[in-house]
């Protein structure tokens, strides 16, 4: 196959076709994108215009009905749930991909790899439940309420460690295998080789996975509904119910009006500004690979 | 390639000629316009849903917007029917009130809390946070935990009105959304007390779910009880006329007071009216 860009060929027909087609499918979906967030400064304007992004973010509290729309606490706490599900996920995520590539038996690493799979396609709702009964009871006996914080950072950081495993070992995939012979030829050991060579070759490329399951973390909303009590305040100690501001939306969505549901829809902007703010991170971090050996 | 395009082209067009054909048909169809309290129009909506199925032809717009939206639309005569989640008030005289269902709140505790059942005072003091462990209401010793709904939802509206509270004075240790869920959060916390409907904590303890509903002022909560108005925490759910109901609004209003419509009345946890 020829690369398409420094392609000299003269086109043939079915290419014709094939480049209106993809035309087509990825200006609707850019155009789709672009509605969707236009949409929703539409619906966020009177109340961004008539209250301020400043009163948004410095109202003492969350009570729409009694004119107080505090957004602080819940942008403080989706980053904290997602910071500490990424924290906790990542160095397991990654430990588990290069056990799989690298120590395991190949039918143990193929049965790992499947329960990886299993448990990326788990819907999150499933998880939610398994939450909700199961492990906010156990927080519950060591600290009530049980639904807090931390029980939002432990079923994310469930749900994102196969995205963070898996990612590590495509990239670990990619990476050439003259690294590895290299390294091989110089006598490296096992555990010199990963943590000299394959490590920081593959660094970028970790990152960006762990920054792009941050950014799912950020969106999630089943689970966190469940699982973190949705008390709107500042988490202080890792037993606090919080509220995620995906939560907030679909928690009141349903029930508000007026300003309520604008200053819902600036709760959905924040989180949109948000996951942008990580993906572009990731592309930068991504953007390194260094493999053109 | 080309082919498939081509195909494409009359079924655009037959699709846009069922389009334009359904704005057509629509603008001679009956309508009946009802506004207000968003308790009411999830309820109002399948009753219109099931009456637009029984009556073709005929269509029902349900708009929610709060009970006072409710009044003022159908005093002003922009709905045809207005939806009040609360009984008249003494200026409302000039109006139908014609109830369509019962609404109750229960105070739900986890089965295993010995506590048999709080005075109204208590449950207030509980909420607002000035008593945090089960001791001081005569119960094994052990921290409360609160449970409270998210703003907007009709059972805390209820709650507040009937406690009297502010929604910011209350000290919640949790946030729920749907009585699934503040079912299973209470099941799941033997320290925990919060309130749902009572058509779904009924259910759900009928289910083996390990939650207990409690009195209040002595009265046993049940959906019977709400049903007959003596459960202190319940409301009469309206459908409210300018004046005495004709023709199609007089039809649908009949409808939504009849049997035919008792299963969609559970299915939203409210308990059919008396008849």
């Amino acid at each position: 196959m020829t690369s398409s860009k420094q392609n000299t060929l003269p086109l043939s027909r079915s290419d014709t076709w094939l480049i209106r087609v993809l035309a087509v499918a990825s200006t609707a979906a850019a155009c789709i994108l672009v509605l969707i967030v236009l949409f929703m400064l539409q619906e966020a304007w009177p109340v961004l215009q008539r209250i301020g992004l400043l009163r948004l973010l410095s109202d003492p509290a969350w009570h729409p009905a009694e004119g107080l729309y505090g957004l602080a606490p819940m942008v403080a706490a989706s980053l904290a749930i997602a910071a500490g599900a990424v924290l906790l996920a990542g160095p397991f995520g990654v430990a588990s991909a290069l056990f799989v590539r690298f120590y395991a038996a190949a039918p143990l690493a193929s049965a790992f790899r499947l329960a990886l799979l299993l448990l990326a396609g788990l819907p999150s709702v499933v998880l939610g439940l398994w939450g909700l009964t199961v492990l906010v009871p156990l927080i519950g006996r060591i600290e009530p309420p049980g639904a807090s914080l931390i029980a939002g950072v432990l079923v994310l950081a469930l749900m994102i460690l196969p995205t963070i495993a898996l990612t590590t070992e495509a990239a670990l995939d990619a990476m050439p295998e003259s690294y590895l012979r290299g390294a091989a030829a110089l006598g490296l050991s096992r555990e010199s080789t990963i943590l000299g060579v394959i490590l920081p070759a593959v660094k970028g490329s970790i990152m960006a996975g762990v920054l792009l399951s941050a950014a799912r973390a950020l969106g999630e909303t089943v689970v966190l509904l469940m699982v973190t009590g949705n008390v709107v305040r500042l988490p202080v100690s890792l037993f606090d119910p919080v509220r995620a501001l995906t939560a907030n939306i679909a928690l009141e969505m349903a029930y508000a009006m007026g300003d309520h549901r604008a200053a819902l829809f600036v709760s959905g902007l924040m989180v949109a500004l948000l996951v942008l703010l990580f993906v572009l991170v990731s592309r930068r971090l991504g953007g390194g690979w260094s493999f053109n050996v | 390639m080309r082919k498939h395009f081509a195909a494409a082209r009359p079924a655009m067009l037959f699709t846009a000629l069922l389009l334009w054909s359904g704005t057509v048909a629509r603008a001679d169809e009956a309508r009946l316009i009802l506004t207000g309290s968003s308790t009411i129009a999830p309820l109002a909506a399948e009753i219109g849903k099931r009456f637009e199925t029984l009556n073709p032809g005929i269509r029902i717009d349900v708009q929610s917007g709060g009970s006072s939206r409710g009044i003022s639309d159908a005093r002003s005569g922009i709905a045809d029917i207005g939806m009040v989640s609360r009984a008249p008030n003494p200026g409302e005289s000039d109006l139908k009130f014609f109830g369509v269902a019962r609404d109750g709140v229960s105070i739900i505790l986890h089965r295993d809390n010995a506590v048999p059942s709080l005075t109204d005072a208590q449950i207030t003091g509980i909420f607002k946070g000035n008593i945090t462990d089960w001791k001081d209401v005569s119960g094994k010793p052990g921290r409360i935990t609160v449970v409270n709904k998210a703003e907007g939802r009709s059972t805390l509206e209820l709650f507040l009105n009937y406690f009297k509270l502010r929604n910011s004075e209350i000290k919640a240790h949790v946030v729920i959304g749907d009585n699934a869920q503040g079912v299973k959060t209470v099941a799941g916390n033997p320290g925990a007390i919060g309130y749902v409907s009572i058509g779904a904590a009924e259910f759900e303890a009928g289910q083996g779910t390990p939650i207990k509903l409690l009195p209040m002022s002595g009265v046993a909560p049940s959906v019977e009880n709400v049903r007959n108005g003596s459960f202190p925490l319940s409301r009469t759910l309206n459908f409210v006329t300018k004046s005495e109901p004709q023709g199609l609004a007089r039809r649908f209003i009949d409808f939504a007071r009849s049997r035919n419509v008792d299963d969609l009345i559970k299915a939203e946890y409210f308990a059919p009216f008396a008849e």
